[in-house]
């Protein structure tokens, strides 16, 4: 990827919702090419620098995972609203993915099969700290208004790396075939 | 798989239907159909009864009784009501009335009661939109509802009344025609046109088809002498005719007419398709809404049998032998799809096949099959008897003879009228008395939507090309809930064969929903249009492919009816976030901030 990169560099963040941080890992699996991309970039918050709000504003918020609970809304409003643009990074944040098998099942008996104890009675947890379930897992375009979805379980590293070289050098972002073809 | 076990009472309804169709398993749609009429519904181990019986797999009985909406798995109660919900019964009240009976029934919408007596529920357009708001009760329609008449239905049902006893005023359908021309107001000689074509031979027949110039009303507009002529020509060692009176295009009810009172003519006219291409038989594909023609179809075939026009060797001919047999469609609108249609034929969930090969060549059984539309093959009746020159001089130059329109609506007189091509959108309006009209949608949920300034082009596959419908919209109209209306019915009839279809028309769906909650911004008018630019070209079949054809119209031409619905702001969610908390909250008890989402960030 011979193409003119800008000199400005722009700021990322990233965050992993209800989902796997496998998409994260496909991230880092562009591997030498991160060094070019970290002279690129600024990442703000993200797992990467463990920075946990944002700290200015930025370019690009890359999601991961579908929105589940109420902490997912909080950090997905954030990402939102710090963001020039928000990516739907993989199935879970395009689809709701994998975490959305439960969409089918009532939210109360799942938390009621997982929070059995052995002598049968359940016991589920009301601490404040946990965050409390949402009755489906959402898809993050539901949510939040979503620029660009990139698909795949995760999307590969080099379809994220051709996304974000097209967006450091001002290109649409394009991403064709062989980069969506998944079988 | 369920227990293969029936009660020795149901095998005994079951078995004579079985016998009549000789457990041909390529009869299963038409099987399906009579043992849901005896047994109410078919369940899982009726369905595995059958299959053994039929000597097919019970996943396949399955997928094909799942397919249709008018095959229940489940009790839905001796007497099932259905309102239908095209857009001319919602703007005649029929929500109203839905609603009323649903209160007097003390029923929740599509559900069967306690005593498992009656379910009442929605359906797509069941072609009474002249004389709606319109029923169906167990498939028998029922037309002009008010809210009189939802009381006396709800004390027939409570009184356990058979449906065979039920005031025949009810089940009235009128034929409303206001404007006859060649087709609709000439007398009906029977025979006269079969022995024209005789007299003018095989060949001289297919000429005058020819010189006639005569387009498909089914829709696409193709030449029936181009379809005859490659069926004749095709190799195989049957040939079939098939007449496609599915007619469940939204606003369409002209085949109903043809069909109740001009049936002579659309038998007549497969014969004499049969005559020219070589095919010894025809079926009738007709769509379930419209059983209550079923008898009057089959006595009039019977007439026919005894005069000779259908049979052995009709008219003196030898080798010219032909029988028409009726098939019943169950409630799914893709089945007007020549392909799916051929598919439902043969006893399958009516899927749309990949073309090419086309029906010509490969049809009914892979064997060389016409597919024509009901006023199609009426109009060769008038081209058998006065020829093709004759008939290729009304009209325009590539719209030839007169055309049926199915008029609905914002107007004092809905009904048919036939106009030779040409005619201009006002004049018609003009003739049915709609005086303040803002949009006409011509040729139904997949056609187009026209505004006032358009009402100067002519009805012609040169203009605006159609199938029949012609919904008029008055000033007081909200041509908004029009495209919303339709987006549900593609949703609704999609059949689920592939993805931009399946997808799409619900994401449509859910979008319009969200619109006309208040909580649609700028973002979901954009993906509109951005859906519509998968669905067109990405869509297997015609369903899919005109699925956001309303609502791209509607959104051009009567934008304003959407923008005063969207929310000022980025974006909305479609449903309530902190309600989306409340089944958690409840079972874990809290009650804390935390356990709450307000509705900005
Ligand atoms: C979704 C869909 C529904 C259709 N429904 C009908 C119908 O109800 N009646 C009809 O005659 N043609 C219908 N058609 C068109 C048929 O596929 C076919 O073109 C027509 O029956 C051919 O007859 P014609 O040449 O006489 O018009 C439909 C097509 C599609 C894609
Ligand atoms: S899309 Fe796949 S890899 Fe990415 S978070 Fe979901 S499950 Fe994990
Ligand atoms: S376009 Fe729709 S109706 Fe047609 S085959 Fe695809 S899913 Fe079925």
């Amino acid at each position: 990827m011979n193409a003119p990169l800008t000199p400005r560099k722009l700021r990322v963040a990233t965050a992993s919702l209800s989902g796997c941080f496998g998409c994260h890992m496909s991230f880092l699996d562009i591997d030498e090419r991160l060094l070019e991309l970290a002279a690129l970039v600024d990442f703000d918050r993200s797992p990467i620098t463990d920075i946990k709000h944002c700290s200015q504003r930025c370019d690009v918020a890359l999601v991961e995972g579908g929105v589940c609970n109420a902490e997912n809304v909080h950090v997905l409003r954030e990402l939102r609203a710090n963001s020039k643009m928000v990516v739907a990074l993989g199935a879970c944040a395009v689809n709701g993915g994998l975490p959305a098998q439960r969409n089918h099942l009532d939210v109360g008996q799942c938390l009621q099969q997982v929070y059995r104890t052995p002598d049968g009675s359940t016991a589920i947890p009301n601490d404040p700290e946990l965050p409390l379930l949402l009755d489906k897992v959402y898809p993050i375009n539901e949510i939040v208004r979503v620029d660009y979805f990139l698909p795949g379980c995760p999307p590969s590293g080099d379809t994220i790396w051709k996304f974000m070289t097209d967006l450091l050098t001002g290109r649409t972002p394009r991403i064709e075939h062989p980069l969506l073809k998944f079988d | 798989m369920p227990t293969v076990f029936v009660s020795t009472e149901l095998a005994n309804l079951i078995e004579p239907i079985l016998l009549r169709h000789r457990a041909r398993p390529d009869r299963l749609v038409q099987i399906l159909r009579e043992v849901q009429e005896v047994a109410d519904f078919i369940s899982d181990e009726t369905a595995a009864w059958l299959a053994e019986r039929l000597r097919i797999s019970y996943a396949q009985v399955k997928s094909t009784r799942d397919f249709y909406a008018f095959f229940y798995r489940e009790n839905r109660g001796r007497y099932r009501i259905l309102f239908s919900d095209n857009i001319t019964d919602r703007m005649a009240g029929n929500q109203a009335l839905f609603e009323h009976m649903l209160k007097r029934l003390r029923l929740e919408p599509g559900k069967v009661s306690d005593d498992g007596l009656v379910s009442v529920d929605y359906t797509s357009c069941t072609g009474m939109c002249d004389q709606g708001p319109a029923i169906l009760v167990n498939n028998r329609t029922i037309t002009r509802m008010t809210p009189r008449r939802v009381d006396e239905i709800c004390d027939l049902v409570r009184g356990k009344v058979p449906l065979s006893q039920w005031p025949a005023e009810f089940f009235v359908v009128e034929d409303n025609i206001h404007r006859a021309d060649m087709l609709l107001g000439t007398p009906h000689e029977p025979g006269k046109a079969v022995h024209a074509a005789i007299a003018r031979g095989r060949d001289g027949m297919l000429g005058e088809m020819k010189l006639s110039n005569l387009r498909g009303r089914g829709g696409a507009g193709f030449t029936t002498a181009v379809k005859w002529d490659a069926c004749r020509n095709a190799n195989g060692d049957t040939r079939y005719i098939v007449c496609n009176a599915d007619e469940g295009e939204p606003g369409t009810f002209k085949d109903r007419v043809l069909l109740q009172s001009y049936a002579g003519r659309v038998f007549e006219g497969m014969a004499i398709a049969a005559y020219v291409v070589g095919a010894s038989q025809g079926f009738l594909y007709l769509r379930g809404e419209y059983l209550y023609l079923l008898p009057q179809l089959e006595a009039y075939l019977a007439g026919m049998r005894s005069a000779g026009l259908l049979g052995r060797s009709i008219g003196g001919v030898a080798g010219f032998d032909f029988d028409i047999e009726i098939h019943l469609g169950a409630g799914a609108y893709v089945c007007g799809e020549e392909t799916a249609l051929i598919e439902s034929l043969e006893g399958k969930a009516g899927r749309p096949r990949v073309r090419p090969p086309f029906p010509v060549t490969s049809g009914y059984m892979g064997q060389p099959t016409v597919v024509n539309n009901v006023e199609t093959l009426s109009k060769v009746t008038e081209i058998a008897i006065h020829g093709g020159a004759w008939y290729e001089a009304i009209g325009t130059k590539q719209s030839t003879g007169t055309k049926i329109l199915s008029v609905s609506g914002d107007c004092e007189r809905p009904g048919l009228y036939e106009y030779a091509f040409g005619v201009r959108i006002a004049q018609v309006l003009e003739d049915c008395g709609a005086q303040e009209a803002i949009a006409v949608q011509i040729s139904g949920a997949s056609g187009v939507c026209l505004s006032e300034r358009e009402f100067g082009r002519r009805i012609a596959f040169e203009d605006v090309p159609t199938a029949g419908s012609f919904m008029i919209f008055g000033k007081q109209r909200d041509m908004f809930e029009v495209a919303r209306n339709f987006s549900h019915f593609f949703a609704h009839e999609s059949c689920g064969f592939c993805t931009p279809c399946r997808v799409g028309t619900s994401l449509l769906k859910n979008i319009m929903d969200k619109i006309a909650d208040g909580r649609g911004t700028q973002y979901e008018m954009n993906e509109l249009l951005r859906l519509q630019q998968v669905l067109k070209p990405g869509s297997h079949c015609g369903l899919g492919q005109t699925a956001g054809n309303a609502v791209a119209d509607t959104v051009q031409k009567f934008r304003p009816a959407y923008e005063r619905r969207l929310a000022e702001t980025d974006f909305v969610p479609a449903f309530d976030l902190d309600a989306a908390l409340a089944r958690a909250r409840e079972l874990t008890g809290r009650d804390d901030a935390a356990a709450h989402l307000g509705e900005e960030a």
